[in-house]
């Protein structure tokens, strides 16, 4: 649906998507996890927690909910979701209804507040 | 890169919001934390195996549903509080002894899940004989050796595993074999006995290694059912603190220096006559 | 086997026997000469009549096997002699401190070191102060025939399960050896149920912990509180002993085990003689009669001890009597036994002295 309007894409297409949560009062950022990410998701904060620990933060969209961080976490903080391939044909529907459809894109940063949600 | 577009008038906000929704509705937990392993900080360093392995034993039991038929027997070193973050009924342990204590719980219930949990010191230096005689009767338990080549919870001497010119607080100026001896290797030790039934060398630095290891405690768990053996599972694992070493280069010590020294790998299997009634279930790593 | 019948068995033997018919669930021993026969009298019978019977590879061994197998529930027993009983001794403080029930059982040989296998009274001291490190005690059953070797197993089981504390029987190389009459009479044997067991963590309940760590100190000191507590009742209510013609004796003996039983001969001898001698045997080493032998010292003009030791007991018999009499020890070390007359000669020239 080749479109001069179409959606410009920051990223590359993923067949499906992952999130984590991190218990961060348990995290000893011990940083293993940010060695087995593939796409470079998670990685220290500057804030330090109730025991003195700098925890692990997610820092981009790009999990792809592989649990390579869960699996080698000494203390088990990570909760990892995923989505499933039903969800791309979903938005393959909804797009089909008029390709006129254009949706406002921000660069995702690290200041953006609306990434803290994933903690 | 900013980029302003029009929303064109003829769509409305429902259909956004409903694309919105179907993707929150997908989700779906692919790995959480299990509840059988406490829901506590626990004291172990940043990056410490033995957190992971205590986190793979938990799933493991929890996923076979044995919570209510697992006893467990802590050693004296730094897991000398796994009670504290393993929800089972379990025992403590005098120093090495943690193999002649699961006997003896064993020999009275003969139809729970009974493992130790041992590091260096515990199973391979005080513990030598009741490791070996366990094993040589066969005792139809589950032995876990962690091997991190130290003492770690009285800060780091040498121990029988320590690898050759390795410093220790003990061994200063690198351990020298000619007055102190070679380091142990226990899971090839042991293979030999004919009491062994599974014996096995894994590690847990690498998400491929965690799979494979939780593989190997999952077999073991479930060979105990069989009753024809004893199942030790010898673990590669690390004490960033005592090596002096930040977590991410104590797993790669790991990788290159220890399982030279101690190669991963199963290195006694039961055959499949052996396995023949064994319950086979849906299990998921 | 249970009946009114009179059997001939050795001590060892009838221990053995008696642990089968209370109904012990396991056994965990090791091969010491004077106590064998009862890690082989059990090997034969345990296997035909209910029970487990395991050879471990050491008493270190043996003694944590004991405490895993208490911990998980079990009625479990352990025989050793001094020098095994030496190498169990930090399994015995770990077990007091779990507060686990248990029996041991030490058949007294010469020593210290690898000793003698001849009988003595040497490790009175290693039983009743201690043994292991830390606060704790034993409760400490002194069998002075083979019908007590059996029936103090019996009593044994029943202590350690009511108090949650290990508890042994002091015997020694000639009462495990000798043959004499012994009866098992019909026994009702209960076993108590024991919900601190580690069983199996069920939905119902927490899991159960067994440990003897108590790493902050004001646990560790609760827990010492709490044995402290529990040695009270235990001296409150289970001092047993046995007074042999004390009314009106003006000498007293104090003797147990071995030592008692030769000790009443030589009372005898005196009497015969005219001596006003009586004997005091305490069954219960630990809780100790104090208090008995104070009561008596009222009308006493002086106490011997007759020990197989170089005077470990003499020093409880102390503590009782305050200074009110003179207490002197007899005995003889290295597995020699004194024969009674041997042991009334030095009560008479002790009776000189006194007067």
């Amino acid at each position: 649906m080749a479109n001069e309007n179409a959606p410009v894409k920051a990223k590359k297409v993923r067949k499906v998507k992952g999130r984590v949560e991190i218990d961060i009062q348990k995290c000893k950022g011990c940083e293993l996890c940010t060695v087995v990410c593939k796409e470079n998701t998670l990685t220290l904060s500057k804030e330090i927690n109730n025991k003195g620990y700098r925890y692990i933060v997610s820092v981009n969209d790009d999990c792809t909910g592989c649990i390579n961080c869960a699996l080698v976490c000494p203390d088990a903080v990570i909760k990892v979701y995923r989505t499933t391939l039903r969800k791309k044909e979903l938005i393959a529907e909804i797009s089909n209804v008029s390709s006129s459809v254009s949706i406002k894109i921000e660069n995702p940063v690290v200041e953006d507040l609306k990434n803290m949600e994933y903690m | 890169m900013k980029e302003e577009t029009i929303i064109n008038k003829d769509i409305s906000e429902e259909n956004i919001t409903a694309q919105q929704e179907c993707i929150e509705d997908e989700w779906e937990v692919v790995y959480e934390r299990p509840y059988t392993l406490i829901d506590t900080h626990m004291h172990y360093c940043p990056g410490c195996a033995h957190s992971v392995i205590h986190k793979l034993i938990s799933e493991v039991i929890q996923e076979m549903d044995i919570q209510d038929k697992v006893v467990g027997v802590a050693p004296v070193g730094c897991a000398v509080f796994a009670y504290d973050y393993l929800d089972f009924d379990m025992q403590e342990a005098a120093h090495g002894r943690a193999t002649a204590v699961a006997t003896g719980i064993k020999r009275i219930l003969p139809y729970r899940y009974v493992f130790t949990y041992q590091g260096d010191g515990d199973l391979a230096a005080i513990g030598t004989a009741e490791t070996i005689h366990t094993m040589n009767r066969g005792e139809n338990i589950l032995i876990v050796f962690v091997n991190n080549a130290v003492y770690g919870m009285t800060s780091g001497q040498m121990a029988p595993t320590t690898l050759p010119g390795m410093k220790t607080t003990t061994s200063p100026y690198g351990r020298d074999v000619h007055t102190m001896g070679y380091p142990l290797k226990m899971a090839n030790l042991v293979s030999q006995l004919p009491g062994a039934f599974y014996v096995t060398r894994q590690a847990v630095n690498t998400p491929l290694n965690v799979r494979k290891a939780k593989k190997a405690l999952q077999n073991a768990f479930k060979y105990q059912q069989l009753a024809k053996g004893t199942c030790f599972v010898e673990f590669v694992g690390n004490c960033p603190s005592n090596w002096k070493m930040t977590p991410i280069e104590a797993n790669e010590f790991v990788a290159k220096e220890m399982i030279k020294e101690f190669p991963l790998g199963d290195l006694k299997v039961p055959s499949s006559e052996d396995l023949k009634f064994l319950e086979v279930e849906e299990g998921v790593v | 086997m249970e009946n009114e019948e009179i059997r001939l068995m050795k001590g060892n033997e009838a221990l053995a026997e008696a642990a089968i018919q209370a109904k012990c669930d396991a056994y965990f021993g090791y091969p010491i000469t004077p106590q064998s026969e009862v890690l082989e009298y059990l090997s034969l019978q345990m296997p035909k009549r209910g029970g487990i019977v395991l050879q471990a590879e050491s008493e270190v061994a043996a003694i944590n096997m004991i405490y895993g197998a208490a911990g998980a529930g079990g009625r479990v027993m352990t025989t050793s002699s001094s020098p095994g009983i030496s190498l169990m001794q930090e399994g015995i403080s770990y077990i007091a401190s779990a507060q686990l029930p248990c029996l041991l059982v030490n058949v007294n040989r010469g020593g210290p070191g690898l000793g003698t296998i001849q009988p003595s009274q040497g490790d009175y001291f290693q039983a009743t102060k201690g043994g292991g490190h830390g606060d704790y005690h034993l409760i400490v059953l002194a069998p002075a025939s083979v019908q007590e070797m059996a029936d103090f197993v019996f009593l044994g089981f029943e202590l350690a399960d009511k108090y949650r504390n290990p508890v042994m029987i002091l015997s020694d190389g000639a009462i495990g050896q000798m043959m004499e009459k012994v009866k098992f009479p019909k026994r009702d044997v209960q076993k108590i149920s024991k919900p601190w067991a580690t069983t199996g963590k069920t939905e119902h309940r927490q899991r159960n912990i067994i440990t003897s760590l108590f790493i902050q100190p004001e646990k560790m000191e609760k827990v010492n509180i709490q044995l402290v507590e529990k040695y009270k009742k235990v001296t409150e209510n289970e001092i047993r002993y046995e007074e042999i013609q004390t009314k009106d004796a003006e000498y007293l003996l104090v003797a147990y085990g071995l030592s008692a039983r030769i000790s009443h001969k030589t009372l005898q001898l005196a009497r015969a003689k005219g001596l006003k001698v009586g004997l005091l045997r305490p069954i219960t080493l630990y809780p100790y009669p104090y208090e008995a032998i104070n009561k008596i010292a009222d009308h006493l003009k002086g106490i011997l001890t007759v020990e197989l030791n170089a005077g470990q007991m003499v020093e409880d018999v102390r503590l009782g009597v305050n200074g009110k009499v003179p207490v002197q020890y007899y005995g003889r070390m290295g597995g020699i036994i004194p024969g009674p007359d041997e042991i009334l000669e030095n009560l008479e020239s002790f009776i000189s002295k006194v007067k």
